[in-house]
């Protein structure tokens, strides 16, 4: 349904900076491609025709632009997606974590906390939850206030438990929450362990020191100037010998800091800070 | 049909379609002038050992997934990653998505073809093969709208002739072929 609709490069410029200009969000160096599909679905979605409505709308309809910015954003997110990630984290970096007295870790575009939780499942059956600060950022307060809740529909159970069984989880997975008509919600004590804030990677600054950083399937949607703008704010985020994630098609080597991380796991795209 | 040089092939299949893209590749000439992108419908979170079941004889040809943010280059094979959709950008990078699936599938064929079409237009050739839903049909149009060469299974001699035959209907201008037929087709491209 996206594809009925043709954006040309410079209506999307427009776009882009019309949405600076009213809502201060900064979307000019997102990656075109994908960005172009984003605003093609919002408008398929809206029914509208032509730019000039879109353009309309954002201008003139506050409530509008809560919807489009939840929608151009993707939030599609899995609990223990790539299984393969977290069996590595389980075995490659979890041991050295526990070495710290309080471990500091950041999820950066958070989306629905999905990836949160299975992050903090895994800290717990480490036994390091309770020394653990989480934080969660993402750049829309929907998503937010949505992963705070750990709410996640009961017909997505099933994959998340088959996922969780592969990323060598051996507990069980419905320990972990609690069933409610047809959602599961995940268990207080993880929540509670997890700050939940807004920040922007197109414009926010770093705001604290951290041994793991987490942020998978977000960099994918930046071009390669804002890669590596995020990527800077994560080196200088982490304390050395920290680590950082990254999706497992992602990578570093196109960033212009590449020289600074040593690979832990070139399969599941793991790094370290070196000193 | 008028003999554009051609800077990227890419080459959809779902069921059925893996013994004929291996096919394809094998045909390539030595070096080849342009890139080639294959996108299947596959399975996710699982290991994928795709990479080695297209490995063919040849093996100078590396089948490769590429990372986010990958240049494009030719003479070399890229096969869309699970749970992906695979996108191009401008400077000729691939840009990956996990954006909603398209036609019930992550990659999907008409996403890749869409993109390829608004970056590549008339340097581009569109491939699509056995399969047993729509997806590429719609991508096909946009492909050939652009000026680029669609090119289609013979639904006769595919194993799921729906994915072809879909493309078909959907595109008049698109050249029904047989695997050996693409095959002599591909193997002296741009040569």
């Amino acid at each position: 349904m996206d594809s009925q609709i043709q954006l040309t490069t410079e209506e999307l410029n427009e776009i882009i900076q019309l949405i600076y200009t009213q809502h201060g969000y900064d979307f000019s160096d997102y990656a075109r491609s994908s960005l172009l599909r984003r605003v093609a679905r919002c408008m398929a979605i809206a029914d509208f025709k032509t730019s000039y409505e879109l353009k309309y709308h954002l201008i003139n309809d506050k409530s509008f632009f809560a919807w489009f910015l939840e929608t151009i954003t993707v939030n599609v997110t899995e609990m223990f997606r790539d299984p393969i990630f977290y069996k590595e984290l389980r075995e490659k970096v979890i041991p050295t974590l526990a070495s710290y007295p309080i471990i500091k870790v950041w999820h950066a575009g958070c989306a629905t906390g999905e990836e949160v939780y299975s992050m903090a499942i895994l800290l717990q059956e480490a036994g390091l939850l309770n020394r653990t600060r989480m934080y969660a950022t993402d750049l829309n307060p929907v998503n937010l206030e949505r992963a705070r809740q750990g709410i996640i529909p009961l017909k997505q159970i099933r994959e998340y438990t088959t996922n969780y069984i592969k990323s060598g989880g051996t507990n069980d997975f419905s320990a972990y929450y609690t069933a409610q008509y047809d959602n599961a919600i995940i268990h207080k004590e993880y929540r509670e362990e997890v700050v939940f804030a807004r920040h922007n990677l197109a414009v926010d600054q770093v705001f604290n020191e951290f041994q793991l950083v987490c942020c998978r399937n977000v960099m994918i949607y930046f071009n390669q100037e804002l890669q590596n703008r995020a990527v800077h704010l994560f080196h200088d985020s982490l304390s050395p010998l920290g680590y950082l994630a990254i999706g497992i098609k992602e990578s570093l080597l196109f960033t212009d800091i590449k020289e600074q991380f040593e690979v832990i796991s070139p399969l599941a795209r793991i790094y370290r800070r070196k000193k | 049909m008028t003999k554009n040089s051609v800077d990227i092939v890419v080459i959809g299949g779902s069921a059925g379609s893996i013994p004929v893209i291996c096919e394809l590749i094998e045909a390539l000439p030595a070096p080849f002038d342009f890139a080639v992108v294959i996108v299947i419908h596959r399975s996710k979170n699982v290991i994928s050992e795709m990479e080695q079941i297209l490995a063919v004889k040849r093996k100078e040809i590396i089948v490769k997934e590429p990372d986010d943010k990958e240049p494009i280059q030719k003479n070399c094979v890229y096969l869309a990653p699970q749970n992906y959709h695979l996108l191009i950008e401008e400077i000729h990078s691939f840009c990956l998505d996990y954006s909603e699936l398209v036609s019930y599938s992550r990659p999907s064929i008409d996403v890749t073809f869409e993109s390829i079409a608004k970056i590549y237009t008339e340097k581009a050739v569109a491939i699509l093969l056995s399969g047993a839903n729509s997806d590429g049909a719609r991508g096909m149009a946009e492909m050939i709208a652009k000026g680029g060469i669609g090119i289609v299974q013979e639904p006769s001699t595919a194993e799921y002739p729906v994915m072809p035959q879909q493309a078909l209907d959907n595109n008049p201008e698109a050249i029904a072929w047989t695997p050996a037929q693409i095959s002599a087709y591909i193997h002296t491209l741009n040569v």
